[in-house]
């Protein structure tokens, strides 16, 4: 089991040090002739106005939010779907509970207007 | 002892590990030679397959479109990706002015690792594999997570308001697919009792795409939206925002984001045929590993051609839509049927394999015609605006006007 954990690790560093050496070696043979018109903001020609690290919508805070609760529920389901072969019909309506909470907060959160685009 | 021709890899890695054994070398790092090798010659491989299918993809959107795709440089336009790449690899790196330079150099590199990381616990074969993680599923999840944290570090260092409202956009896509995905992923989980992915592929007598084909749906559907591909390209929806995060990237850095694309693309097709295609499993497989290389990836080119056929046909979505159709029908849906298979699965336990399929089957088809149900009657009584502004039509007998032309129609 562990050796398999150092597999990853080796293959973790093999995939950041391969597109990272061929980033750098490209920087060596790529010219290198910097201006400041070259280095402005791209904006499709139009000079940028004001800060350009601006204000955002609550609206992505609002998805992530939503995101975050079933990300760590299905984390937390995880583990019982790997026992639920073994498992009575007891703990199979647990989790089937543990659904529906979670499927009324969703249809909450959706009647509030949290899930829509503005 | 397996001969050559049932198995070469394995048959290679043994003579290795014999050789190095045989010169003295420690056994703790005769397996870390082992994996560095396999490690370099397995990314390389994937990294050197992102050049084949640039062109299959090229030339597949081209006949597509009827157009003929690169037919000049080679045979069929076989090499023009090689001409491509060298030729971004020879262009300038420009670094905009006020660029947060480390994450901005960082974030290209971790795009890329993200996707080949994937590539690390997949079952190539009964025997070939990188790792046997016992949590493989919850390790592709979390190196997928790597992907989005490139995306975030791309678009805020830029230094540019596109990339930066880009960047979350595609973030707030990425993460909200990731839910059904995740969900629909606890299916073969459930089916098979591991996350292991070896196992999950040993457990399926039955291709679990037979067993849930709808959690199969929305798993493919999602994972499509997850790399960002047609129909669910808003990340590069060049019309509205430049080109999201990657728009101040040039030179191989730019290319980079590319390559991580078109990597994902064939890796979760390939995570697809793993978890729903029975990944290596066919006739002779068990016998013949050398045979599950060609199986699975039969399986997951299907689906690659699959996703290049979906963005071939459909229109981009609205970013309204695609979060509604995530927020409103996979993930409700994804929840209801995990509950809906949970319990019917529990009342099969002792039945036979065909009744077992039959009655899912049946339950899936169910599920689905209520869901097709509910989705038009929801589209009828949505509110159809008082008056329709009259527009004319672009059909030929309208283009010209008689009254101006003086031509009589």
């Amino acid at each position: 089991m562990l050796s398999a954990w150092l597999y990853i690790g080796i293959f973790t560093l093999v995939a950041v040090a391969l597109p990272a050496i061929a980033i750098f070696l490209a920087g060596l043979l790529a010219p290198k002739k910097p201006n400041p018109i070259k280095e402005a903001t791209y904006e499709c020609g139009v000079e940028t106005v004001g800060p350009t690290w601006t204000q955002l919508r609550i609206q992505y805070y609002l998805f992530a939010l939503a995101f975050l609760i079933f990300d760590v529920e299905s984390v937390l389901l995880y583990p019982w779907a790997v026992a639920y072969q073994q498992l009575p019909l007891f703990a199979i309506v647990e989790a089937i509970i543990f659904l529906a909470i979670l499927l009324g907060g969703l249809f909450y959160a959706w009647r509030k207007g949290a899930l829509n685009w503005q | 002892m397996t001969a050559f021709w049932q198995d070469p890899i394995t048959f290679l890695r043994l003579w290795l590990e014999n050789l190095l054994l045989f010169w003295g070398v420690p056994e703790g790092w005769v397996l870390v030679i082992r994996y560095t090798i396999g490690a370099v010659l397995l990314a390389t491989a994937a990294l050197l397959f992102v050049i084949l299918q640039l062109w299959l993809e090229r030339k597949l959107i081209g006949r597509l479109q009827d157009r003929l795709g690169p037919n000049r440089v080679g045979p069929w336009g076989l090499l023009q990706p090689i001409a491509d790449v060298l030729k971004i690899f020879t262009k300038e790196h420009i670094t905009p002015a006020g660029a947060d330079r480390v994450p901005f150099n960082l974030a290209p590199v971790l795009s890329v690792a993200a996707a080949l990381m994937v590539w690390a616990v997949v079952p190539f074969s009964a025997t070939v594999f990188g790792a046997e993680l016992n949590v493989g599923i919850l390790y592709l999840l979390a190196v997928g997570a790597i992907g989005e944290i490139a995306i975030i570090l791309a678009g805020w260092s830029s230094n540019n308001k596109y990339a930066l409202l880009g960047a979350l956009r595609t973030v707030a896509q990425l993460i909200s697919y990731s839910v059904p995905m995740t969900l629909s992923a606890l299916v073969p989980v459930m089916f098979s009792g591991s996350l292991n992915l070896n196992a999950i592929t040993r457990a399926q007598e039955v291709w679990f795409l037979f067993l849930a084909p709808l959690p199969a749906l929305i798993f493919l559907t999602a994972s499509v939206a997850e790399v960002g591909r047609a129909p669910f390209d808003l990340p590069e929806a060049e019309s509205e925002l430049v080109a999201g995060y990657s728009v101040e990237y040039s030179g191989l850095k730019f290319g980079f984001f590319y390559v991580a694309e078109f990597l994902k693309a064939f890796t979760v097709s390939l995570i697809f045929a793993v978890l729903f295609l029975g990944g290596w499993r066919g006739p002779g497989a068990e016998a013949y590993p050398v045979l599950g290389f060609v199986y699975l990836f039969l399986k997951s080119s299907a689906v690659y051609l699959l996703m290049i056929l979906l963005r071939g046909t459909l229109p981009r979505f609205r970013i309204d839509q695609v979060m509604d159709l995530n927020w409103k029908v996979f993930t409700p849906l994804a929840l209801l049927l995990l509950m809906i298979i949970a319990l019917v699965d529990y009342f099969l336990r002792g039945a036979l394999p065909l009744v077992r399929v039959m009655v899912l089957l049946g339950v899936n088809a169910l599920a689905y015609v209520i869901l097709d149900r509910l989705l038009s009657s929801r589209e009828r009584l949505r509110r159809q605006p008082v008056a329709q502004p009259v527009r004319p039509v672009a059909r030929p007998e309208n283009l010209i006007n008689p009254s101006e032309t003086g031509v009589a129609s």
